[in-house]
């Protein structure tokens, strides 16, 4: 890491590598300026886009991996025993394959008079192909998909350690439905809850093979600008000024995730 | 067939016996190879007939060799460089010179690639497999055959939505600039910003930027353009008869692999008898064969497989011969506008 950040603040070679011992913060004005013509400095927002993009399609993962995870773990959860171990080996079971073949398989699976249109089309639900594939959907999906069991993961462990008697006594308290989830489960199993959304976000924001092979790599994402970094542009120090911020936020993922548990830790006595 | 392996056999070891390439005493040659461009039987038959065992690493990008190479890696001794990136290697001293002219094959080189501009009189390269990067189209879903221009990629008509990019910065710029009559390495911003309209206006043309499944694309019907690499057009054409690869007549780009040996080679003796063994006529037509990418060994036309004597796709038509533009490394400037451009096009 510290030769990351040395990386990022000395002056690159010109076909590639670093100038080693000569400092200089070009890169880190480069991600917010560019020089113009007449060698003026404008403000130039195509890199704050592209992490802003990838910031939100990683909120979104978490999102909806926590719409689909949060059940999920507390169907698992609310099984007795010898299942939830079956149910749970079923969850990890993707983990088995390799990230990018699962990407293939969705590949096939969305792909125009792929496997999902011919059933869909079979079953004369729809009459031509959806063309979901190269699309933001078709990322969100493969996102989803890929995320999933580490957010599952983290939840029902945090459920597994929680008194269920507890939802039993808010019922006998006159607690409806909707106040026994947002008062009583919800706050039991929050470690867990933020545990599995910064375990989905920080890959998020890294991801590169979902969007290249599903989304059709129309829009950049930090992964994929960083690469170009160090492969096409051969600008090393730029590259490592990029990385370098998207440790930042990272960090700072990982600091609220601190704070809100200070916070929890402080109401609870 | 036998008779000439045995032939070739003792050739090789009269030759290594004679001290024109000494073999050294660790049996070994490290390959670092671009992944599937050599077939396992070739350097099964490599092994059998000089006793030196073959181990290969793969690597996918020039890019990746180069800063592999300038962070100091050992134990490659046979390396594949694309011709636009040896002037760099060459400069910063990561390749060592072994005059492939004065190889025993060294003779067979085509004429045409005894002196290539990235390293005249070939001291530190031996031709590997050349290609070009153009168009492919499946001819029975357009209106019979299409011109041979950029101008059905960037102004696609009826094709529009239909057409995949590869998704490789200096492969789309350089069409671009082809297409619009500049130098693919201008430093000019004026000149970029006619490019990136170029590119943003046909963006919405396409479906995808991809350089991944390019062959299964097009068979697949996904799309029926696919901006590809010669290779990858012909092997759609051994399913596909109507699939038609084009030669822009404002120019393509043509690369050009070299077999190199890095400067910290382990053995660079060893290396060399492996080269000289590719560059026999038979042996280099095997590879072409496995490949679908042409050689530049005089001689080897008689080994081909005749579908690919026929594709002109692989054997290029010679009235094309002057379409061809040799893969260049750009200045830092150009190398940065470009980014910028590809950056912007995507952001």
């Amino acid at each position: 890491m510290l030769i990351m950040v040395f990386v990022s603040l000395v002056e690159r070679a010109p076909d590639g590598g670093v100038v080693w011992g000569r400092f200089t913060t070009v890169a880190y004005t480069q991600f917010f300026y560019e020089e113009n013509l007449l060698g003026e400095m404008s403000f130039n927002s195509d890199y704050m886009q592209i992490y802003l993009r990838s910031i939100l399609l990683a909120g979104f993962t978490v999102l909806a991996t926590f719409v689909v995870g949060f059940p999920t773990a507390m169907y698992v959860a609310m099984q007795e025993p010898g299942r939830r171990a079956l149910l749970i080996f079923f969850l990890s079971l993707p983990f088995w394959v390799n990230l990018l073949v699962r990407n293939y398989a969705w590949l096939l699976l969305l792909r125009a008079n792929g496997l999902l249109d011919q059933a869909l089309m079979g079953l004369w639900i729809t009459s031509e192909p959806l063309n979901i594939l190269y699309s933001n959907t078709a990322i969100a999906i493969g996102l989803t998909y890929s995320f999933l069991p580490l957010m599952v993961l983290p939840i029902y462990a945090a459920m597994e350690k929680f008194d269920f008697s507890l939802v039993e006594a808010a019922f006998d308290l006159g607690a409806n439905r909707v106040q026994v989830l947002m008062h009583v489960i919800i706050p039991g199993v929050k470690g867990g809850i933020i545990a599995g959304c910064l375990l989905v976000f920080i890959p998020g924001l890294g991801s590169y093979v979902t969007p290249v092979l599903l989304g059709g790599s129309k829009s950049l994402m930090i992964g994929n600008l960083i690469e170009a970094q160090f492969a096409a542009a051969r600008n090393w120090p730029f590259g490592a000024a990029l990385a370098f911020v998207l440790l930042l936020m990272v960090v700072l993922a990982a600091l609220l995730r601190a704070l809100l548990l200070r916070h929890r830790q402080r109401v609870a006595p | 067939m036998k008779l000439r392996t045995l032939i070739l056999a003792t050739l090789l070891s009269a030759v290594a016996v004679g001290g024109a390439i000494a073999q050294e005493a660790d049996k070994k040659v490290n390959l670092f190879f671009w992944p599937g461009y050599i077939p396992d039987e070739l350097l099964e038959r490599f092994t059998e007939e000089t006793g030196i065992a073959i181990t290969m690493d793969i690597y996918d990008t020039n890019e990746a060799l180069l800063a592999k190479l300038q962070a100091g890696a050992t134990g490659y001794d046979v390396v594949i460089p694309s011709g636009y990136i040896l002037p760099t290697m060459i400069k910063q001293g990561l390749l060592q010179k072994f005059d492939s002219p004065d190889l025993p094959n060294g003779d067979k080189i085509a004429p045409a690639f005894a002196d290539p501009e990235f390293d005249p009189g070939r001291a530190y390269t031996a031709p590997y497999m050349w290609g070009t990067t153009g168009l492919v189209y499946d001819s029975a879903k357009t209106d019979g055959e299409l011109p041979q221009s950029w101008s059905v990629f960037f102004e696609p008509g009826p094709l529009s939505g239909k057409i995949a990019a590869l998704d490789d910065e200096v492969e789309v710029f350089n069409a671009a600039a082809y297409y619009l009559g500049f130098d693919k390495c201008t430093e000019d911003p004026k000149e970029g910003q006619q490019i990136l309209d170029l590119l943003s206006k046909q963006k919405p043309d396409l479906l995808l930027y991809g350089s991944s499944g390019t062959i299964d694309r097009v068979l697949a019907g996904e799309v029926a353009m696919h901006h590809i690499w010669n290779g990858a057009a012909h092997r759609i054409r051994n399913s596909v008869e109507t699939a038609r690869y084009i030669y822009p007549k404002e120019g393509i780009t043509q690369w050009a692999d070299n077999l190199s040996i890095p400067s910290t080679a382990e053995h660079p003796e060893n290396a060399k008898i492996f080269i000289n063994f590719l560059m026999d006529p038979k042996n280099v037509a095997e590879i072409t064969n496995f490949t679908g990418y042409m050689n530049a060994i005089s001689g080897s036309d008689e080994f081909l497989k005749p579908e690919i004597a026929a594709d002109p796709a692989v054997n290029m038509p010679a009235e094309f011969a002057d379409r061809l533009r040799p893969g260049r490394e750009c200045s830092p400037a150009a190398r940065d506008l470009r980014n910028k451009i590809w950056t912007r096009l995507k952001k």
